[in-house]
């Protein structure tokens, strides 16, 4: 199948006073229609610009300097903020992390859904807007949506939040749904939940999901192929049952490490030692050097190529055995 | 929302209460209005049955006690200087105040909104440090000043608008004002921008705050996400939000717009109750200045009220247990 997003080389940089912060730095990924690709990685490692990026979203003093972000064969990149206003919401459509903060909490829910359709599509009359405003409450597993449509924000919890959302975000049967962390915020049994509804909706209409997320957990089971970030790069890029069996990457390798598994019982947790680099005055060469236990003299001076492996990914490290090198 | 309504009442009436015992007692306290009332010449008789007329003979809690009974019944009083009801005299003059404080009050937000929503969203622009520093001015220069230096630029140097007076008044719908003639509007014009301008600082200083709060906030950043236009995205999810202090302020401070348009009037000679009370206080006349205070403590009273009703509507948060 053709990808439906194609990012090339994408560099996002912030303009600040204190110099150049390359929060996205030639990432390259892609998505397939109906597919759901994990973007994995700590707080800072560029995956939620990443995503803000697609969406052509990205604050002052953030912008895109270099890279291509191809959608269905269009560079969404070099759009006008008018063209681009026509694909968000309606052909991207994207969930953000607190529930609590996403939804106006002066309008009622109906308001909020009505003008989702409206904007994109003004021959809708208001009669049908507000049955599919409806049916997307029920699609998502909002009892009595009738009346809920009219409550206000305050009047759900955080979970049925999250549910509006993700109705808002598939209001418009959008290609592709980008999912900031949509889950952190949420009790664990209501995560459950809502990874489970993600995953039924997307598989049902066909929509291509990015989940963002820094709980490899979470994209295990849920996405078909993951990436992981690390200091604005991609180091680690493949189908989900290979990485998670046998990461390669030393980084991969730790993220995996620090989770907390049952047959691991009563011994300690295991952690990534060291402190992700200052994105300001990133080290010549690998940005994982300091935290690395096979590093040598070449990683300290040349930066990783993404090196293809013969299981299929795209992994930016030196230390690939020549036996898996494609 | 009845209880919430009829509780509020109950306190105001209290609130009433206890102001015309500070009022009347206050008043009481100060001169004696028989040396300002009486020809020089009357003699000692004369004196004696002003002083009577008047009731002025009679202990404080007497006088206080017969007000009442009298205010319960409509009658606050008899004007000393023009032997008329005070609450007749006020409430002729009333509509003038009123206008001029309304259509300051439309200045204010008409021009307050748009300047201080445009300095939140482009806070580092000229023209928002322009707006910043104008309201500053606005804020601290003072209203007689300001109607003084108004009069000398508009009416004097340029002649462009009249100085003083209402100007043309025509009665529509029952209201007469000056705003329905073309005269009127030229006379009411410098005396609202005087009156308006502390307000529309304080308009454009709240806008603005609440913008640069309002447009960080996700839910701004979700509504981009799901595709509207930006203008769309502040008129609707952006203005709603910020409105919710701007109308708390303006509904108390329209209280004080009346009450202080006192100055703005007697600089523009409006013929407003402003004008009235501070004739009233040169010539001790006790039954206008307590009349003319009891009214404003019920406005700023019943604003209140309006304005916590206009609260719980704007913001479904704060809404009233048991309204749905």
């Amino acid at each position: 199948m053709d990808p439906i997003l194609q990012i090339k080389d994408l560099q996002t940089h912030f303009f600040t006073k204190a110099g150049v912060l390359k929060a996205v730095d030639g990432v390259s990924l892609e998505i397939k229609s109906g597919e759901i690709v994990g973007l994995v990685g700590e707080s800072g490692s560029g995956k939620s610009i990443t995503g803000f990026s697609i969406m052509g979203l990205v604050d002052a003093p953030g912008q895109i300097v270099g890279g291509q972000i191809l959608f269905k064969g269009q560079d969404l990149a070099k759009l006008s903020p008018a063209e681009m206003q026509a694909y968000r919401g309606n052909r991207i459509a994207m969930i953000f992390q607190d529930p609590m903060m996403t939804l106006n909490p002066v309008l009622r829910i109906e308001t909020q859904m009505v003008e989702t359709i409206l904007s994109h599509d003004s021959s809708v009359s208001k009669v049908d807007a507000h049955a599919r405003a409806r049916d997307a409450l029920g699609l998502v597993g909002i009892s009595s949506p009738d009346e809920r449509l009219r409550a206000y924000p305050h009047q759900f919890s955080g979970g049925m939040r999250q549910r509006v959302s993700i109705a808002i975000a598939m209001l418009n049967r959008p290609d592709l749904i980008i999912a900031d962390e949509p889950t952190t915020a949420l009790d664990v049994t209501i995560q459950g939940q809502v990874i489970h509804e993600m995953q039924r909706l997307c598989q049902e209409t066909k929509t291509a999901l990015l989940w963002i997320t820094h709980d490899l957990a979470v994209v295990a089971g849920i996405a078909e192929r993951i990436c992981v970030m690390y200091a604005g790069r991609v180091v680690e890029q493949g189908a989900n049952a290979n990485i998670i069996a046998a990461p390669m990457h030393p980084y991969t390798k730790g993220l995996l490490g620090s989770v907390p598994g049952q047959n691991r019982r009563g011994q300690p947790l295991q952690q990534i030692e060291g402190m992700v680099p200052s994105m300001m005055n990133l080290p010549k060469g690998c940005a994982f050097q300091n935290r690395c236990n096979l590093v040598s003299d070449i990683c300290t001076s040349t930066n990783p190529d993404a090196t293809s492996t013969k299981d299929g990914r795209l992994v930016r490290c030196h230390n690939i055995a020549a036996g898996d090198r494609a | 929302m009845t209880a919430f309504i009829l509780r509020r009442s109950l306190q105001s009436i209290i609130v009433l209460l206890v102001m015309s015992l500070i009022v009347f007692v206050g008043v009481n306290l100060v001169g004696d209005p028989v040396d300002m009332l009486i020809n020089p010449e009357a003699d000692q008789l004369e004196i004696e049955r002003v002083i009577r007329d008047l009731g002025l003979d009679r202990p404080v809690a007497e006088q206080y006690w017969y007000f009442m009974v009298n205010a319960f019944q409509g009658d606050l009083g008899r004007s000393f200087v023009f032997g008329e009801p005070a609450l007749k005299l006020i409430i002729q003059r009333m509509p003038a105040t009123m206008e001029l404080a309304l259509f300051s009050l439309l200045i204010a937000i008409s021009f307050g909104i748009p300047l201080g929503v445009y300095a939140g969203l482009k806070p580092h622009s000229k023209i928002s440090r322009t707006i910043m520093a104008g309201s500053i001015l606005g804020f601290s220069m003072p209203t007689f000043w300001v109607g003084i230096i108004l009069i000398m630029f508009f009416s004097v140097h340029l002649g462009w608008l009249p100085s003083t007076g209402r100007g043309d008044v025509a009665t529509y719908f029952g209201i007469t004002s000056s705003i329905f003639t073309l005269d009127g509007l030229s006379h009411i014009f410098l005396p609202a921008f005087n009156l308006a301008l502390f307000k529309l600082s304080s308009v454009i200083r709240l806008a603005r705050a609440g913008t640069r709060e309002v447009i960080l906030q996700d839910y701004i950043k979700f509504a981009r996400a799901k595709g509207l236009s930006e203008t769309k995205i502040i008129r609707v999810h952006l203005l709603k939000n910020i409105m919710i202090p701007i109308v708390t302020v303006i509904g108390l401070e329209f209280g004080s717009l009346i009450a202080f348009s006192t100055v703005t009037e007697t600089v523009f000679a409006w013929p407003g109750m402003g004008k009235l009370i501070i004739d009233a206080i040169y010539n001790l006349d006790r039954p206008i200045v307590v009349a003319y205070l009891m009214i404003i403590v019920l406005i700023f009273v019943t604003l209140n009220l309006i304005v916590d009703i206009l609260y719980s509507v704007l913001d479904p948060r704060v809404r009233i247990k048991g309204v749905s």
